[in-house]
């Protein structure tokens, strides 16, 4: 192959669309070329030992993907969730790579970057999805209490719900695209629990102005918003890997005035819409038809999300 | 048991602990006289962004303060708030600074034991008993991780099935004694005995032992979870020997 064609495929590499490239080629292309050993590999075969139980099809590598890599020409670790398994949904073997990759990142001081894709707890596993996500929570806190950065990327097919949700809250920072729903409870539980009339889970426009990226950026849910290319989400990661602001009692204690100042400012709001309206954005309805472009500008423009309360 | 005569048996003394909208803070004091801080949950209230904001403020004011006393979190509760508001204002976020607390907590010294007396159910047991070091539980106690009716509408099987499935697969069932198999929960109390006692027994053994999160291990041991130990343990060798 001449150097320009390969110059071509890695370009289109990174073009790509984050939502659409299923999680290998996310890590692929978001690492340096050539650059990714995983650990674990589909060859191993380490299934679900659950899910035959329920007569549903086992992944080779149970929809996560974690190995060792190199962010312009830094050694990290890294995990991804392929959303399109079980939708990225946390089980026993899924989840366990995770929590070794964490405890690893602690023992060896290696920043980490997860991938996020999941709708939370796998049912068909809850109780060891359940400890999993417990366990994960707890080596990734450990790791950044010795300093070691952990990054949150969000923008996948699955979204990132449930225990998801609380892992990417625990991490250092996160970059999200407009596609990527932050949340605990999805769509279709609260709908169930408390009826249409507190979510109607087929009003696409209201899942994404009340989870989705453009109002989790605004809120200071994500500290970086991306354009939906594994391109953009790179360069997320690179910036938010060169600031690594150490979990601290007085991280704590500034995160804990972050929340309760946005439940004062907005805690009487009944929409998103209201929030924006009263973060200054007048037409606040115009915001989730803007572009990438606008919307970042936007975003820079009404608030600074480097907070260092997280 | 109830939380009163929970109350009463930890503290036969009194204590202040006191409730407020479905929330528990106060203090007692354990058998030598030094305190013993108490936070929770009861009357299985939801945990929402405002409950957790109460909590996490709890805990860091008892970080701030003087003593290293351990730190009790009593818990009978619903799972997180489902609502439009909760969701809209971030509730994971609220969750997660709600266990970063308590997690921090224990590694600045104050041991934190978790007392599962009730109900409780997903986001609200990881963010509360979940993110304690010790986690132990009282007979008929009912933790669950999703409500069958949610998980029929998720995996689309009808909840006649999963009720069925429920009675013979410990690995996604509701129920203490599921999830004490999966590691869990450290161990069950004995109401006939005083909690006072069998509290500070596990808080003897836990100043013996460094936090090292074995949950896993002790869910291999139970046989509720064979893989999940070994996995975690095998990518941090290869993590190791990557370097």
């Amino acid at each position: 192959m001449s150097a320009a064609s390969a110059a071509t495929r890695i370009d289109d590499a990174l073009a790509q669309s984050w939502y659409e490239a299923s999680a290998r080629q996310r890590v692929d292309a978001l690492l340096d070329r050539g650059s990714f050993v995983e650990f674990i590999g589909p060859e191993r075969r380490e299934t679900s030992p659950h899910l035959p139980l329920f007569d549903l099809p086992e992944q080779f590598d149970d929809g996560m993907i974690v190995g060792r890599g190199r962010l312009d020409g830094a050694s990290i670790l890294i995990a991804a969730q392929e959303g399109r398994f079980m939708g990225g949904a946390f089980g026993e073997v899924h989840g366990a790579k995770l929590t070794g990759l964490l405890r690893a990142a602690r023992e060896l001081r290696t920043p980490v970057v997860i991938a996020f894709d999941t709708g939370g707890v796998r049912l068909q596993e809850a109780n060891a999805g359940e400890m999993a996500i417990a366990e994960i929570m707890r080596a990734l806190l450990e790791a950044r209490l010795a300093a070691v950065n952990v990054i949150g990327l969000v923008g996948g097919r699955a979204g990132c719900y449930g225990g998801g949700g609380l892992i990417a809250a625990c991490c250092s920072a996160l970059a999200v695209s407009e596609q990527g729903r932050i949340s605990v409870s999805g769509p279709e539980v609260i709908e169930t629990n408390r009826g249409v009339e507190e979510f109607d889970s087929k009003d696409r426009a209201l899942v994404w102005r009340t989870m989705g990226g453009k109002h989790r950026r605004l809120i200071g849910g994500a500290e970086i918003f991306v354009d939906d290319t594994v391109a953009s989400f790179r360069a997320a990661a690179i910036a938010l890997l060169a600031r690594a602001p150490a979990l601290t009692r007085a991280m704590l204690v500034a995160e804990q005035a972050r929340l309760e100042t946005r439940l004062d400012a907005f805690g009487d709001c009944a929409d998103a819409l209201d929030i924006w309206r009263r973060l200054g954005i007048a037409d606040a309805a115009s915001v989730p038809a803007m572009s990438y472009g606008e919307f970042d500008a936007l975003g820079a423009r009404i608030t600074e999300v480097i907070h260092d309360a997280r | 048991m109830t939380l009163a005569e929970i109350l009463a048996s930890l503290f036969p003394r009194g204590s202040s602990v006191v409730v407020e909208d479905g929330l528990i803070h106060g203090q007692g004091r354990r058998v030598d006289g030094s305190p013993l801080h108490v936070i929770g949950v009861c009357e299985r209230s939801a945990v929402g962004i405002d409950e957790a904001a109460k909590l996490a403020r709890h805990v860091l004011e008892i970080i701030a303060g003087e003593d290293s006393a351990p730190i009790l979190v009593l818990i009978d509760s619903d799972s997180q708030r489902m609502s439009k508001r909760d969701e809209m204002l971030g509730l994971n976020e609220f969750l997660a600074h709600l266990a970063k607390c308590l997690i921090l907590a224990d590694v600045l010294g104050h041991a934190t034991i978790g007392l599962l007396y009730g109900h409780t159910a997903a986001g609200a047991f990881i963010a509360t008993a979940l993110a304690t070091r010790t986690l132990l539980a009282l007979p008929g106690a009912e933790p669950v991780v999703m409500d069958l009716p949610s998980m029929a509408r998720v995996t689309k099987l009808p909840i006649e099935t999963l009720q069925a499935m429920a009675k013979t697969t410990p690995v996604f069932a509701p129920g203490l004694a599921n999830l004490a198999q999966t590691g869990a929960v450290a161990a069950t109390l004995d109401p006939q005995r005083s909690l006072a006692a069998q509290v500070e027994e596990i808080l003897v053994a836990n100043a013996r032992e460094a936090g090292k999160d074995e949950r896993d291990v002790l869910g291999k041991r139970r046989n509720g979870r064979t893989k999940a130990a070994d996995i975690a343990l095998r990518v941090q060798e290869l993590a190791r020997a990557s370097t």
